[in-house]
């Protein structure tokens, strides 16, 4: 595509002709319409004058007969920019007047009509003039016939039209001119934009779009568009992140999986040892799926794909299920689990989702409690799982008396695969709190961590759902 | 590692599964525990095999060429056959899981399974139609659990069980004989779909154990390794 073809299919260019269409169009018909309507004013006047003198001379006639007539015809004709004046006999004798030459005929025919002419007082011209004349039959035989000279009105009449001419072609040429002019400057910011859309393609996400200043509807688009890019690069640089957590903390397990059965496969003498390798095996790969599954619940918690089975149910509820799930471990760490609630707490979420967030904190407190119950500043163990309003928020807190996270732990604690030191000897996959902190902000929430004094305080905020119907 | 149960009914099953190693290894297992197992490797070979033989439990996996696993059963259940049929799925979603049963499927597995679970959902699916599911009082050696009254007994003696052990009593009662895993009992017990960190299934269990075995010398609850649970009279 040509650099002008380029230019003329654009939005603009097209835009520009059709609007130079209607103005040319528009154009058009106002100085026809004024050229017409002058052209009708000035016959008007000119038919207005004669029949004033026709009237003027005939009652000369009347008065004085032809000679008077005569008199009154010699005098006016001398006058300047005088009418056209012309008496004859019946029988089409000059007696009086200043014109000649007239088209033959003429004086046959009373009434209107237009005809050649020639003054008697320019002999050498032998331009022919056009004229108006009315023709009037004198009782007596006479006739008379007074005219005006056209020239004006037809001068008058191309001049308009000439006017009309030029400035169409004005607004034509300035409009074409104007209409290239915008449309390649907009073409110019467009091809900008088109430029660096090439190179983000490219994979250099880094780059922006062009923003003018101008405030105007591109700017608006390249700015939005700038944003989008933005989201997209933190995404592409979280998902970078994860693939190199994920490698990292899938492919430890996995090299452990394989020294353990190469070991198996150099050391093992009977029967025995290789099914206590292949058990451990098994288990090892049970605990890569769980990792494995986690991250994917991550992933598309933080997606928004699971935004698709929101349902309206009360927090407090999920809170008593998830802690009768947990009681009997809890007591077998000589734990008291415990629920405190208070009114309804109603949440629009998904409900599995949110479910599996709290059993992780409640998991998680179970298993960082102290070993031996009281062991910590002699408070005795306790969980405790709250579910309340607050503003216009529904708050989840899981509060134990554990070791609890240090203030400056607490951020990254809740990053994929973070496993503080102390935590490096229990089992999990470290990815407990990122799920929580993630399906939080799923919901438009966000998992906090605070200090319970002692112990660890976790808090999911959730936002505040609609009544229950069955609330109570 | 799966114990062959003494009182296990043979099968007849067609897996459904384009992947040839996995089928051969499903079938393999399957023939080994004493079940007939069957393979086909695409969706219309599967959908002609389920149409004409006499199967008592489908294995589809979800991807298959030529017709999606999903589509099978649907075709399946618009000609009126209700061979029960489970899902396997690399997809282990929520959302994947109500939409393969929505289609028709009777349950889903998200892949990797364990064979033990495979099976005893298997077990669980080809009896399910001549199933306990209507029977008010359940009965297992001297155990007996009344689903209207919600009272259970022991030889004479009243045992008294909170609301969730009774649902996880009646869901073991119900499959008195079958393998039921962890997952399938956090699943029908709980309704939970994910899988909690710890096994807080076994804690359960052992209370419920504790309950209903304590002080009798036939235990009724058993662990079966590497599997999970089952209740069964073990005089018999």
């Amino acid at each position: 595509m040509t650099a002008l073809g380029k230019l003329f299919r654009t939005t603009t260019f097209k835009l520009t002709l059709v609007y130079l269409t209607v103005f040319a169009l528009f154009a058009a018909f106002l100085l026809g319409y004024f050229a017409f309507n002058t052209r009708r004013l000035i016959t008007e006047q000119i038919t207005d004058t004669v029949n004033a003198e026709i009237t003027g001379l005939s009652e000369q006639y009347r008065l004085g007969g032809i000679r008077r007539l005569v008199i009154a015809v010699d005098a006016r004709a001398r006058r300047p920019g005088s009418s056209l004046y012309l008496v004859t006999t019946f029988t089409g004798e000059a007696l009086a007047g200043n014109v000649t030459a007239l088209s033959p005929g003429i004086l046959d025919n009373p009434g209107w009509t237009e005809t050649a002419y020639r003054r008697l007082d320019e002999a050498d011209d032998h331009r022919d003039h056009e004229a108006l004349v009315r023709v009037f039959q004198l009782s007596g035989g006479f006739r008379l016939l007074v005219g005006r000279d056209l020239e004006e009105r037809d001068r008058l009449y191309h001049i308009v039209l000439d006017a009309g001419r030029w400035s169409i072609a004005i607004v034509v040429v300035l409009g074409l001119a104007g209409g290239l002019f915008v449309t390649r400057r907009v073409l110019r910011r467009v091809d900008a934009m088109t430029e660096t859309t090439r190179t983000i393609m490219g994979g250099d996400l880094s780059g922006r779009l062009p923003v003018a200043g101008t405030g105007d509807e591109l700017d608006r688009l390249a700015e939005n568009l700038n944003v989008m890019l933005e989201r997209i690069e933190a995404l592409m640089h979280g998902l970078k992140e994860v693939s190199d957590n994920i490698a990292h903390d899938l492919k430890t397990p996995l090299t452990r999986l394989r020294n353990r059965s190469e070991q198996a496969l150099r050391a093992a003498g009977n029967e025995q040892e290789y099914r206590a390798a292949l058990e451990a095996t098994i288990e090892e790969s049970d605990n890569l799926i769980a990792t494995f599954n986690a991250l994917l619940m991550i992933a598309r918690a933080e997606s928004g794909q699971a935004r698709d089975n929101m349902k309206e149910f009360d927090a407090t509820e999920i809170a008593h299920d998830i802690c009768e799930l947990y009681e009997p471990l809890a007591e077998q760490k000589g734990i008291k689990l415990k629920v405190e609630a208070d009114g309804a707490t109603p949440v629009s979420g998904n409900r599995e989702l949110i479910s599996q967030a709290l059993a992780n904190l409640v998991d998680n407190a179970i298993k960082y409690a102290p070993p031996k119950p009281g062991e910590i500043n002699g408070v005795p163990p306790e969980i405790v799982v709250r579910a309340f309003k607050e503003g216009d928020k529904i708050l989840l807190s899981v509060a134990d008396r554990g070791p609890g996270i240090p203030e400056a732990d607490r951020g990254r604690a809740v990053e994929r695969f973070v496993r503080l030191e102390q935590s490096r000897s229990q089992p999990g996959s470290g990815l407990g709190l990122s799920l929580a902190s993630a399906v939080a902000r799923l919901h438009g929430g966000e998992l906090t961590l605070e200090d319970n004094q002692p112990g660890l305080k976790s808090i999911i905020a959730l936002p505040r759902g609609g009544p229950l119907q069955n609330a109570g | 590692m799966v114990e062959a149960q003494p009182d296990r009914v043979t099968m007849r099953l067609l897996v459904i599964e384009d992947d040839r190693d996995a089928a051969d290894y499903l079938v393999k297992a399957f023939r080994e525990v004493g079940h007939i197992a069957d393979a086909a490797h695409d969706g219309e070979d599967g959908l002609a095999m389920a149409l004409h033989g006499q199967y008592d439990v489908l294995i589809v996996d979800r991807m298959l060429p030529k017709r999606d696993g999903l589509s099978v059963i649907g075709t399946l259940r618009g000609k009126g056959i209700e061979t029960p049929a489970l899902i396997l799925s690399a997809l282990g979603q929520v959302d994947d899981r109500v939409k393969g049963l929505r289609a028709g499927g009777d349950d889903y597995l998200p892949k990797p399974y364990s064979f033990a679970e495979l099976l005893a959902r298997t077990e669980v699916l080809s009896r399910r139609r001549g199933g306990r599911a209507e029977e008010t009082v359940l009965r297992v050696g001297d155990l007996e659990l009344d689903r209207l009254s919600h009272e259970v007994h022991r030889g004479k003696d009243a045992i008294t069980l909170q609301p969730r052990e009774f649902r996880l009593l009646e869901y073991l009662m119900q499959h008195a004989g079958q393998v039921v895993t962890r997952t399938m009992l956090l699943e029908n017990v709980w309704d939970y779909h994910f899988d909690p960190q710890t096994n807080v299934i076994d804690v359960h269990i052992s209370r419920l154990r504790s309950k209903i075995d304590k002080g009798f010398s036939q235990p009724l609850l058993h662990t079966i390794r590497g599997a999970g649970y089952m209740i069964r009279d073990g005089a018999r």
